[in-house]
């Protein structure tokens, strides 16, 4: 059996175990800085590797402990998968370099919770069972909960509470959700269960659908659908940069679970279950992009102002994923990696931008003197066009093909609701921008300059990088729209998933 | 039994709604912890109600699930219990922080006829 599918989970499982280890003073931040470093290397080529294996659209099944899939734990490595892993680690890549500016120093056990934080990201990514999922959905919150208190006081642990006991709450939901799914259905392999609720009983419709319904309730929680985005700006927006950063990519893995449900389980050949939730899930994305535009006009802090462009996003996915024609599918699939980088870009740049107005913050209402405002600016503007969809960077591509695929249908409803979006999105960051960098008295040469924490060229170049993958997937937007048309196509044809899982045995195991 | 074991989730989870819908930290916590024993028993439910099987290999006995109780809610329900352990714990710990930075156990940090929440806004401190 080939073992490439373990090691993105292995290996920042290993990474944070080590990091543990020398974490006490007398290693100092090197040798845990190599650790680290060492570390997201070896995912890297790991990802890189599975990214190649799997372009050719033949999974790659990992049976746990040899067990036969459908009684044990699959690992489930495909297209869309290793799409996923491979934009988790560029992020986690330019996270991991604004940490190690210095945050990580001030945050304790920063590198073993950030490693292990990858471990559940990666995991939610490659595993192909709905139990592991959840356990996978644990190990990413737990570590996002440390990342997000560690060092904090005051109103982020006001923040963080409402922020876990929120988690907590749609962690149980989904318990139930598992709980029952395994009674009416007795399995919890994902292919497997494909098979089955295609073959649910009438007598057990109804049960089947309120609990399959309650499992895609708790993905739109974790996915910030409306009205269960709420926790979502106010914690991301008091995390510390590289950590809101590293969390952009965590809404997406509710749309991932969303998709990887849908698709599977809901798909045409699913009989009674075709289409379960999709129109549902079409018109709360609307309401959603709707309502988080307006966020976007209304937020008075800058990094308010970029949770809500998270929950833009997630909201275009959520219609992008709904509409269930390959285009639009492919179309949010290229869109998925842009907004993540987009977004982790702008909560870099928001923090250099924080620490040069010194006790104004990022309030946008406080006008205050900037030192040294230009290259915070140029970063802001390039990483705001992409992200409003403005020609010509990856978000306008991926926009134009997203509202290009969409059925006549649809069209009148989708086209108003994505459009007026950005509309607020384009005046929301402008009137950012004015007041944040054109509207700014010069400082008095006498005046007392505002207390400026120095920016290191690491920091700069953590948010260059990332600006960078945005730029370079609007160069190389051809094949990525390609790949992302091939993943598309994948998806809308389960029964390929399916067929590989089962025909996946034990090799020394008997059954 | 299935009755015995239907209104015990039943009640546990009422309580446990009703508890975490309350405004105190401490509530909220105890709310979250019966909503998980809820859960560890329907998971448990999940299985089905068997009465003298044995749960573990027997000499004697030909292994398949006509003769013994189902296995995997019993793993399953064992991840949750400690996941759910591990969960109060920090939320418990959080909670108290919270009360002591913001000398208030209310959940908003802040009670409700104050205007502003005490301002001890310190970023990234």
């Amino acid at each position: 059996m080939n073992h490439l599918a373990i090691l993105p989970i292995l290996i920042p499982l290993l990474g944070a175990s080590l990091s543990l280890f020398v974490e006490h003073r007398r290693y100092g931040p090197k040798v845990q800085r190599t650790v680290a470093w060492t570390a997201m290397a070896a995912l890297f080529a790991s990802v890189a590797l599975l990214f190649a294996r799997t372009a050719d659209g033949n999974a790659l099944v990992y049976l746990l402990g040899d067990w036969p899939a459908r009684l044990g734990i699959a690992l489930v490595a495909d297209r869309l998968s290793a799409w996923m892993l491979l934009t988790t680690v560029l992020l986690a890549i330019a996270c991991l370099m604004h940490a190690c500016s210095g945050w990580d120093r001030r945050a304790p056990h920063f590198h073993a919770l950030f490693q292990f934080q990858l471990v559940g990201l990666n995991g939610a990514f490659l595993t192909g069972d709905i139990f592991n999922l959840f356990v996978f959905f644990e190990v990413m919150l737990i570590a996002s909960y440390g990342l997000l208190l560690s060092g904090g006081r005051g109103l982020r642990m006001r923040i963080g509470l409402h922020y876990v006991v929120f988690n907590v709450t749609a962690s149980t939901l989904f318990l139930i959700a598992l709980g029952l799914l395994y009674a009416s259905l007795g399995s919890l392999n994902m292919a497997e269960l494909s098979q089955r609720i295609a073959e649910v009983p009438p007598s057990h419709l109804v049960l089947v659908k309120a609990t399959l319904g309650l499992l895609l309730l708790v993905f739109c929680a974790k996915a910030a659908l409306m009205p269960l985005y709420l926790w979502l700006p106010e914690s991301y927006a008091r995390a510390p940069a590289a950590v809101a950063a590293l969390f952009a990519i965590m809404t997406k893995v509710g749309l991932y679970a969303v998709l990887r449900v849908q698709t599977l389980w809901f798909g045409d050949d699913a009989g009674a279950m075709a289409g379960y939730g999709r129109d549902w899930l079409l018109w709360a994305g609307v309401a959603t992009l709707v309502l988080g535009g307006l966020g976007v006009l209304a937020a008075v802090r800058l990094r308010v102002l970029i949770s809500y462009l998270v929950v833009v996003s997630a909201a275009t996915l959520f219609i992008a994923f709904s509409v269930g024609n390959q285009q639009v599918l492919g179309a949010g699939l290229y869109y998925l990696p842009h907004s993540t980088f987009v977004a982790a870009a702008l909560f870099l740049v928001a923090d250099l931008i924080r620490r040069r107005r010194g006790g104004a913050s990022d309030r946008k209402e406080v006008i205050a003197p900037m030192p040294g405002k230009e290259t915070p600016a140029v970063l802001f503007l390039i990483a705001a066009i992409s992200v409003a969809g403005l020609p010509p960077l990856s978000g306008f591509l991926a926009k134009a093909a997203l509202l290009s695929g969409m059925p006549p249908a649809l069209t009148a409803p989708v086209w108003t609701a994505i459009l007026g979006s950005s509309l607020l999105v384009i005046m929301g960051l402008a009137r950012g921008g004015i007041r944040l960098f054109w509207r700014v008295p010069n400082a008095e040469p006498d005046a007392p300059r505002p207390r400026k924490a120095p920016t290191r060229r690491i920091e700069l170049l953590a948010a260059c990088l990332l600006l960078v993958y945005g730029i370079g997937m609007t160069v190389f937007a051809a094949p990525l729209m390609r790949h992302a048309d091939a993943i598309a196509s994948d998806l809308l044809q389960p029964s390929g998933y399916v067929e590989q899982v089962r025909a996946t045995t034990p090799e020394i195991r008997q059954p | 039994m299935e009755l015995a074991l239907a209104s015990a989730i039943g009640v546990l989870t009422m309580l446990g709604v009703y508890l975490l819908l309350r405004a105190r930290s401490f509530d909220v916590i105890l709310g979250m912890t019966f909503l998980s024993y809820a859960t560890n028993l329907l998971i448990f439910a999940g299985g089905r109600l068997v009465e003298g099987k044995a749960p573990v290999l027997k000499k004697g006995l030909d292994a398949n699930l006509g003769n013994y109780t189902d296995p995997l809610p019993q793993a399953l329900v064992l991840t949750a219990i400690v996941i759910a352990f591990a969960m109060t714990a920090v939320t418990i710990v959080l909670a108290i922080r919270s009360r002591s930075d913001n000398h208030s156990d209310h959940v908003d940090a802040h009670e409700p006829d104050e205007d502003a929440p005490p301002r001890r806004d310190e970023d990234h401190a």
